[in-house]
């Protein structure tokens, strides 16, 4: 089975929720269990998140959020044209924050990687960032009488 | 409309919303905040009772509220949390100021 969808939206806190109902929807047809869900509604969750705050800090933008399923394979990336991240690794790390004031723990990156299989992070200062995530899921042998 | 938020004593109760995302988290720890400052509050419990989805903002409300109580002996408390909701506490290290209180579970 293979499956895209591209989505652009405003980079404003309710597109987070927006976010989180849209690729609850696109993984349905991999029948995942609720945990599985839940996982992949909160990577979207942070990476979505991480846009709108650190990447636009309340400037205008877009985010774009672009998966593809391949068979079990599901592969989301989600981009911003933001600040960008000067020190990748450090940024990565848990409990880095550059932003403590506003109540943020530096857990995102650590809950995108611990919920999902793998997490690349690309990033260019002034240019914006790209995260990849990617997670595999148990295939259902689809029924004979279905195509 | 039930109300969000009850003062016991000097625990102030706080029935967290059904999705704690940073959408949510603003207005929900300004308010906390409110009866934090005017209240006689030293200790929090988070009634997860409703909730069903939380990310990192929500753990960001659990450590800000205990960070601003912290100070005067205050403690923090999850109750009602569904197995999500607990996994989000486990991974992300809150056990280490919140106390779970696991209830007599009718799942
Ligand atoms: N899209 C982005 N654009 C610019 N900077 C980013 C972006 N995503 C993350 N960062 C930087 O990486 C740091 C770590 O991100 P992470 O999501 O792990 O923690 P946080 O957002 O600070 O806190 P939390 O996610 O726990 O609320 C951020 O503080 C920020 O400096
Ligand atoms: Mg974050």
């Amino acid at each position: 089975m293979y499956n895209e969808i591209k989505l652009e939206f405003d980079a404003i806190s309710v597109n987070e929720a927006f976010a989180r109902v849209a690729i609850a929807a696109f993984i349905t047809p991999l029948n995942p269990t609720l945990e599985e869900v839940a996982d992949v509604k909160t990577a979207v969750s942070e990476a979505v998140t991480n846009a709108v705050i650190h990447g636009y800090d309340g400037r205008k933008g877009k985010v774009r959020m672009h998966c593809i399923l391949e068979d079990g394979l599901l592969h989301i990336e989600v981009s911003d044209q933001g600040k960008g991240i000067e020190n990748v690794e450090q940024a990565m790390e848990p409990l880095f924050t550059t932003r403590p004031e506003l109540d943020r723990s530096g857990m995102g990156f650590s809950f995108m990687e611990a919920f999902m299989d793998s997490l690349e992070v690309e990033s260019v200062p002034e240019k914006g960032t790209v995260v990849r995530m990617k997670k595999k899921f148990a295939v259902i042998q689809p029924q004979a009488d279905e195509e | 409309m039930e109300e969000r938020f009850h003062i016991i004593e000097n625990y102030l109760m706080i029935r967290m919303p059904e999705e704690i995302d940073h959408h949510q988290a603003a207005a929900l720890s300004r308010e906390a905040d409110q009866y934090i400052l005017q209240g006689p509050v030293k200790h929090i419990v988070f009634d997860f009772e409703d909730t069903r989805f939380m990310d990192s903002s929500g753990v960001g409300v659990v450590i800000g509220r205990y960070k601003k109580i912290a100070c005067f002996g205050g403690k923090v408390y999850a109750v009602n949390a569904d197995r999500q909701i607990q996994r989000i506490i486990r991974v992300s290290g809150l056990k280490k100021v919140l106390n779970v209180v696991e209830e007599d579970t009718d799942v």
